[in-house]
């Protein structure tokens, strides 16, 4: 495990000598945004790296890459540590603001069962809206004050959400707006993109390392990355939203983090949850 | 690249980069010239949200010897701060176009 990674760090370190010595970068030529072919390219990558793995098991992240820890993962589903966080976020949902209305105001079915839809492309504003930055606007509109997007207010709503989804394959748009198709772009972008001491892209270790270990744990593949989201950690004691987990993973290839819900933050969802189209939600997720 | 060729160059580039001892003690002027250099180009490196958390710690570090009046580490981390932030910018403009070489097609 300390030699994986060594090696990892050392792969990293000749991988930032390598970007650092290049004097010619590649030249690719401007190519055209076409998610659909992107979204099947993603699928097929990681179906033919794991053949064994069926197909709806890729949202659960590190357990769908390890039998044992999946084993142990089905054992603790019997008393998930996220039920604290879901009866709270149930709580949270029903209880209506000082004005009387409630969540279920502000979103298409009353909030329930449609967490597969998000994040969804704004038409009116031109951006990428998630379910966590929809849910505050929601407060907002009402006069209550955002919560915090790294918090467990937060995460125990979108995990009741989640809960009203669960099995409800993923289902992104991408409206027929030059906009929304850019916002695309810059999430698979933002996705490829080394950063950091490390010069780490998400790539690195979610497409090119899922399965492997990474200090204690096993890294998720890409594939369906988000379908578990919001997840319970015990090394947080507690749960995550997704603005929790890619502040984390930034910070881990020693890259300053941004903001949570910047454009960058939105638009990798988007282009995240769009090529995991058709695979079922299974958030909230629990993780050792 | 094999390892010690990455290490020397890893060696060559600090040297460059001027992070060799310097011959005299340092004064409060040449921190404040490497300093500034330091953060200049880190926020050059913010402003292209590509921000390394290391430059960020290094730059604090050079602060706080520098107020213990220690100009010799203060300097030294002002310049290394200053090539972590250059490394940061250089990684930023190269993938631009770089990260397209990572993508599953
Ligand atoms: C240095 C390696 C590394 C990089 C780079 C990295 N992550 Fe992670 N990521 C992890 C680790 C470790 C975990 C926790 C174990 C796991 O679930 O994969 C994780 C977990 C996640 C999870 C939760 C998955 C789950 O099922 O528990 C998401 C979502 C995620 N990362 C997204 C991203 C995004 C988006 C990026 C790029 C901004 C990124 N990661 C970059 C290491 C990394």
């Amino acid at each position: 495990m300390k030699a994986a990674r060594t090696s990892i760090l050392l792969g990293s370190l000749s991988a930032a000598l390598v970007a650092l010595a290049l004097t010619s970068p590649r030249v690719v030529a401007a190519d055209k945004v076409d998610p659909v072919a992107d979204a099947k390219a993603f699928q097929n990558f990681f179906f033919q790296k794991f053949p064994t793995v069926k197909h709806e098991d890729f949202v659960n992240g590190p357990y769908s890459m390890n039998e044992d820890m999946k084993r142990q993962w089905q054992e603790k589903e019997e008393f998930p540590p996220y039920e604290f966080a879901l009866d709270a976020g149930k709580e949270m949902f029903v209880t209506p603001f000082k004005n009387g209305k409630t969540y279920a105001d502000c979103f298409p079915n009353g909030g329930i069962g449609i967490r597969q839809n998000y994040p969804y492309f704004d038409e009116k504003e031109g951006k990428v809206v998630t379910l966590e930055l929809a849910l505050n606007r929601c407060r907002e509109a009402n006069g209550e004050a955002p919560y915090s997007y790294v918090k467990d207010e937060m995460a125990s709503l979108t995990a009741y959400m989640a809960f009203t989804s669960r099995g409800k394959p993923m289902d992104i748009k991408i409206p027929d707006d030059p906009r929304a198709l850019a916002a695309f772009e810059n999430g698979k972008r933002y996705f490829y993109t080394r950063r950091g001491q490390m010069n780490f892209s998400c790539a690195s270790c979610h497409v090119q390392s899922p399965g492997e270990r990474i200090r204690a744990e096993i890294l998720a593949p890409a594939l369906g990355i988000l379908n578990a989201m919001p997840i319970y950690r015990s090394e947080w004691s507690g749960m995550g939203t997704t603005s929790r987990r890619f502040v984390t993973c930034n910070s881990q290839t020693r890259a300053v983090p941004l903001e949570p819900q910047a454009d960058e933050y939105r638009d990798v969802e988007y282009f995240l949850s769009y090529v995991a189209n058709g695979l079922p939600i299974s958030g909230p997720g629990a993780r050792p | 690249m094999n390892r010690s060729l990455a290490v020397t160059m890893f060696l060559a580039l600090l040297l460059a980069l001027g992070l060799a001892p310097a011959a005299r003690a340092a004064n409060e002027a040449d921190y404040k010239t490497a300093y500034s250099a330091a953060e200049a180009a880190a926020k050059e490196a913010a402003s292209l949200r590509h921000q390394w958390t290391v430059t960020v710690s290094t730059l604090a570090a050079a602060k706080k010897a520098a107020d213990g009046g220690d100009f010799d580490r203060a300097v030294a981390a002002a310049r290394e701060a200053e090539a972590l932030a250059k490394a940061s910018i250089f990684q930023a403009i190269s993938e631009k176009e770089a990260w397209k070489a990572m993508e599953i097609r």
